[in-house]
């Protein structure tokens, strides 16, 4: 049970519970979905479609395949809402913004202001990624 | 070489400020020691036996004179007057209050550097043959190609909590000084029949406890795809290296699970998604980085001639300089392993003399070696001897570069919380008992690493001669090894038989080299004498029983 979500984007919540990846192919009217550390987030490129929401679970912070989980729907043109769930810490905030996630529900609350500050820690970045931002190298060699 | 744009300050400096932060937080009691230990390892901020430690990156081993001078500087303002350069060409400070730290990297930011990914399961520090750039033998400069490493690997979102650690050397020449191929990643740089440049991917090495040459994994990466290779390598490690295990949790272990050409496979289609990202730098950001490492503006006119009448110059001269690319020049080694001293350390004063030197005959460069020494890369024969006499005066000019007594040493149980024995008193009775030059000399080229546990941050298994610490029920215990190599040559040691207690090493490690001047052939180094003629006569003389009062 997500007892608090921080999210950033305009469009409505999705009210569907996330299923997990393994009963999601079977359901074809699912449009959330739940994928966990081990899992291949690639299984899930054919239903981009019908996805509104793709939960990604960190069951503890040291765990980093939800951020490669995350780049690669993006990659592949997921639109709708990607949420980091579990062990989710401020101080990690600002890297799972730049790899596509768009909501959080940390298990310890998190405040609006303090994902606000954490969003804000790096003044530019070095790679480019899913987010949009510039890396500085585009900065220094504008087209 | 490479400096700062106000994008690469900006990122140091929002660095700073957020550690000062956090810092503030646990000191004031509202972060607990379990919830600041990640955060102050993301900024190389160690809790050892006895003290914080600080490990500052030297980004591929190279550094200006100002860049030296405050690291002097530091080490007499924070700590106990001196610092110890490691393996991975950085600079550790073992005597520092929490309270300073912020102190620390405000003051290493006003110098261009950090501490940033020294520590944590993170792409760690770029290192780098420490000749870059000056090596008569080398094909490409990497440096420019280190430098791009650099700024891809800060703050690299995807890849900040990896299975493990991750450790990537780049080189660009034939010769191997940077122990490439015992990386997580080696990259050489070569040049195909067409003259073209590549960048060629050794993948899956390292030492540890279960060390592993890497195999080649991209024979021929374009450099303008550096980076989406590197991307590509990276993700199938992060998504599938094992977690459950974190001894088995490093890049050689997925690779050898799996298997060189399936690794391969799934890099290759990976780089083939990623390459359709538009994630690599463009050509004009190699040029501009490139644009740093001109070479220095070197005197056409330099001779060749030196003046050899000194003996211990002449010595000095012909054990610790190195061919140059160029005409009139060479490359200095300064030896920080003095007889009975402690590998790689330094204090504030000899620490600042090396700038100064770097600053007055050495285009203002210094290099830190991955064997714990410090490089001079541009110096005018006709300006040597004067060299040599100031670092004879401060206790620097020791001429034993690559010979017995030039050990590398992790710091041991005297310092490092993971250790199960001590390291540095053995390297200094090794020193001391191979005290005379002459002596060493004559053993010529033998290469002893210590560790004071199975992490193997001495590099023990690509010692000529390895030694590694374990604790036996409560007593210190050294294995000894033989036959390990880090260069073109790469091997790994193999275990002689039973370990030894301090003093029984120092006198087995001596029979060994007894073994040796008597079988060796015209030419023959330890190295090679040992593969020609195996184990079996050095067993023999190591563990053969006293025969008691003659």
């Amino acid at each position: 049970m997500v007892e608090q979500t921080l999210r950033y984007r305009n469009d409505e919540p999705v009210s569907d519970p996330a299923v997990p990846v393994e009963a999601f192919a079977d359901q074809s009217n699912a449009t959330a979905v739940r994928i966990e550390p081990g899992e291949d987030a690639r299984a899930l490129l054919p239903h981009l479609d019908r996805l509104a929401l793709v939960e990604v679970n960190f069951p503890a912070y040291g765990d980093g395949r939800g951020y490669s989980a995350a780049r690669i729907l993006r990659e592949h043109g997921y639109a709708g809402e990607l949420r980091a769930v579990g062990d989710v810490l401020v101080d990690q905030l600002s890297h799972m913004r730049r790899c596509g996630f768009d909501s959080f529900a940390p298990q310890q609350p998190i405040t609006a202001e303090a994902a606000e500050k954490a969003f804000a820690t790096w003044p530019d970045v070095y790679q480019k990624t899913v987010d949009g931002r510039p890396a500085i190298w585009a900065k220094r060699h504008p087209a | 070489m490479y400096q700062y744009d106000n994008y690469d300050q900006s990122m140091v400096d929002a660095r700073v400020a957020e550690f000062r932060d956090q810092v503030q937080r646990r000191l004031a009691g509202e972060l607990t020691e379990d919830q600041f230990k990640p955060l102050r390892l993301k900024n190389g901020l160690y809790l050892q036996l006895h003290a914080y430690m600080l490990r500052v990156a030297v980004p591929y081993g190279t550094l200006s004179s100002r860049q030296m001078r405050m690291l002097g500087d530091i080490a007499d303002k924070y700590d106990r007057g001196y610092g110890h350069f490691t393996t991975r060409q950085n600079i550790q400070y073992n005597w520092i209050k929490l309270e300073d730290a912020p102190d620390i990297l405000a003051d290493l930011a006003s110098v261009e550097m950090h501490a940033i990914q020294t520590s944590g399961n993170c792409i760690r520090n770029t290192t780098s043959d420490q000749f870059a750039g000056a090596a008569a033998d080398e094909l490409v400069d990497p440096r420019p190609y280190a430098e791009l490493l650099r700024q891809w690997s800060t703050f690299h979102p995807e890849f900040d909590y990896l299975p493990r650690k991750f450790k990537i050397a780049i080189i660009g020449s034939e010769t191997d000084r940077a122990a490439m191929k015992l990386h997580d990643i080696g990259i050489q740089m070569v040049k195909n029949d067409a003259g073209e440049i590549g960048c060629k991917f050794f993948i899956g090495g390292g030492m540890g406890r279960t060390p592993m040459i890497a195999p080649v994994i991209g024979d021929f990466v374009p450099p303008l795809q550096m980076i989406s290779y590197l991307e590509a390598a990276l993700r199938v490690y992060n998504r599938y290296g094992r977690r459950d295990n974190k001894y088995k949790a490093r890049i050689k272990i997925l690779v050898h699970e799996i298997g060189a050409d399936e690794y391969r496979r799934q890099v290759e289609e990976e780089f083939a998604h990623i390459l359709t990202l538009g994630l690599e730098p463009p050509a004009a950001e190699l040029e501009r980085i490139k644009g740093f490492f001109e070479q220095p503006g070197f005197d056409t006119n330099a001779s060749d001639d030196l003046d050899l009448s000194d003996p211990d110059f002449a010595l000095w001269v012909d054990q610790n300089t190195h061919a140059h690319k160029r005409a009139g020049y060479t490359i200095v080694n300064i030896s920080l392993k003095p007889i009975g001293g402690i590998p790689g350390d330094a204090t504030a004063d000899q620490i600042r003399l090396m700038a100064d030197l770097a600053l007055d005959y050495s285009f203002d460069e210094l290099r830190v070696t991955h064997a714990q020494n410090i490089v001079l890369p541009h110096v005018k024969k006709a300006d040597l001897y004067t060299i040599w006499q100031k670092l004879d005066e401060a206790g620097l000019a020791n001429a034993n570069l690559d010979l017995i007594s030039d050990i590398i040493a992790c710091p041991g149980l005297d310092y490092c919380a993971l250790a199960n024995a001590r390291s540095i008193p053995v390297a200094q009775k090794i020193s001391e008992r191979f005290a005379d030059l002459g002596r060493q000399r004559e053993l010529g080229e033998l290469k002893l690493k210590i560790s004071g546990c199975i992490n193997a941050c001495g590099h023990h298994h690509a010692g000529h001669i390895g030694i590694l610490g374990v604790d036996r029920k409560g007593v210190e215990n050294y294995q000894l090894s033989f036959g390990g190599s880090e260069g073109a040559d790469t091997s790994l040691g193999t275990i002689t038989g039973p370990g030894f207690n301090e003093d029984g090493v120092v006198d087995a490690v001596e029979k060994a080299t007894d073994v040796y001047l008597a079988q060796r052939t015209e030419g023959e180094r330890f190295l090679d004498t040992y593969r020609r003629i195996g184990m079996a006569p050095f067993k023999e003389a190591i563990y053969a029983k006293e025969t008691a009062n003659g």
